[in-house]
């Protein structure tokens, strides 16, 4: 029931976003969010609201740090 | 970036595996982990991340699913104004299937009541303003991920001027489970993973006063297979230098301070009740109900019903498997009497709730 799913904002009209994933497209309402929001960002998308932006650079940061310690070739 | 493919990259995953087991090899006393979002539960079985950990590291569910956890209290009285021949219904669907003390939505509506599955609480909204002469009640349950959806739902209704939409509400909020868990001398969790749209929401500090208390490691992991393993190699560590703080896996979403207007949302719309919970009883503070302020919103005072005498399920074991206490192959209903198709219990019913994950996903 809680599950969020990361979208694609591909159009902001005041208080909602068409959002989009894989191809299918939800309408979200911004009135939870507290970040600003522009086409191209992601969000979270939960109950047909954003509820969280996606912070992209900290994704690629988590994503970096764990090739960098957790690939098997280097850790032996 | 497609951010479900690479965040279950293979190499990754085994890398984090490795990490783990090098780290609790030869542990005499196995590490106890405790999940308390369904999603995660979910995640775990789906992608078999207990077969990747060492026996030195133990998963165990806890009371993760909002659909689980809400009695059967509420489901008799969702079934009494469903009766009401001028009532719609609206709610997430995953309710419907969930057996109350006699009846459940799903056997309602075969009989004529008119229940709408929504996908949010504003199409709830719509549904009263397209429908004038009839009342629409939402369903209002969930953790603080969706609350504050459904105070948004009332906070639109109102600007609309709607004095046809109600929601019955019995939101759940998550720090004070984990904390009665945490007290239980039966239990041993040695950390938590802590749900991550909750605390998207709350923020990862309205964990700290868990880690200080009662001296639980807390981490907020992500959904994805890497996610929920690195999270676990974060407890890991914490558990092995004897710590006991709140760390931010999840940080592409969740933030120390969380959601400052959802927060804000929610302290609007609703206010703190003594709620009661599948399996754990009345826990004080723990629920969020409509507050006086929105009362016209509130089906309990708006549309008074008799609900019928409370019965439990016999033999099934929600509860204990809702603290953690029991797995599902445990219970002698699992798999026979109680199936995804006929569930007996809560927990075979949302797709999220433990029993249902692991019928489907088994051991
Ligand atoms: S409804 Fe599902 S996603 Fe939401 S908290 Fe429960 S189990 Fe987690
Ligand atoms: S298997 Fe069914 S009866 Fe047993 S605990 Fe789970 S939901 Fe309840």
């Amino acid at each position: 029931m809680c599950v969020g799913v990361p979208m694609q904002v591909v159009s902001v009209d005041g208080d909602f976003a068409m959002t989009e994933v894989d191809g299918v497209k939800r309408e979200a309402s911004l009135m939870m969010l507290d970040q600003e929001v522009k086409v191209g960002d992601f969000v979270i998308v939960h109950a047909g609201f954003a509820i969280s932006k996606l912070d992209e650079e900290e994704a690629k940061a988590t994503l970096e740090l764990m090739r960098e310690v957790y690939s098997p070739e280097l850790m032996g | 970036m497609n951010y479900s493919d690479v965040f279950r990259d293979k190499e990754l995953v085994q890398g984090l595996a490795k990490r783990i087991a090098e780290l609790t090899r030869g542990r005499t006393e196995p590490l106890v982990f405790m999940e308390v979002c369904g999603t995660h539960t979910n995640a775990i079985y789906q992608f078999g991340l207990r077969s990747l950990l060492p026996p030195e590291v133990r998963l165990i569910s806890g009371p993760g699913c909002p659909v689980c956890v809400t009695p059967n209290s509420y489901l008799d009285c969702a079934v009494a104004l469903c009766r009401l021949p001028d009532v719609i219904i609206a709610s997430f669907g995953d309710m419907l299937r969930v057996p109350g003390s006699s009846s459940s939505l799903m056997e309602e509506r075969a009989k004529g009541a008119d229940i709408r599955v929504v996908y949010s609480p504003l199409d709830a909204v719509q549904l009263a303003a397209k429908n004038p002469d009839k009342r629409v009640v939402f369903l209002g349950v969930g953790f603080e991920t969706t609350a504050p959806t459904i105070a948004g739902s009332i906070l639109a209704a109102k600007a609309q001027g709607l004095s046809n939409y109600f929601v019955l509400a019995s939101h759940k909020t998550m720090p004070q489970p984990m904390a009665i868990l945490s007290a239980d001398p039966e239990l041993q969790v040695d950390g938590y993973i802590c749900p991550a749209h909750v605390s998207a929401i709350i923020g990862a500090d309205a964990y700290r006063f868990l880690c200080e208390e009662y001296k639980v490691p807390c981490v907020v992991t992500g959904f994805e297979p890497t996610d929920v393993l690195q999270g676990v190699e974060m407890l890991v560590r914490q558990a092995i230098a004897g710590e006991s703080k709140v760390e931010i896996q999840y940080s592409r979403v969740v933030r120390w301070e969380g959601n400052a207007k959802a927060q804000a949302m929610l302290a609007d719309v609703f206010t703190p009740f003594d709620a009661p919970w599948r399996g754990i009883g009345v826990l004080p503070g723990s629920g969020l109900r409509i507050a006086d302020k929105y009362a016209e919103f509130d089906a309990e005072l708006a549309i008074p019903v008799q609900v019928e005498e409370l019965k439990e399920h016999k033999g099934c074991l929600c509860g204990e498997i809702l603290k953690g206490k029991v797995a599902p192959f445990d219970c002698p209903l699992f798999g026979g009497k109680c199936t995804p198709e006929s569930p007996v219990g809560a927990c075979m019913v949302s797709s999220e709730g433990t029993c249902a994950a692991a019928y489907k996903y088994g051991r």
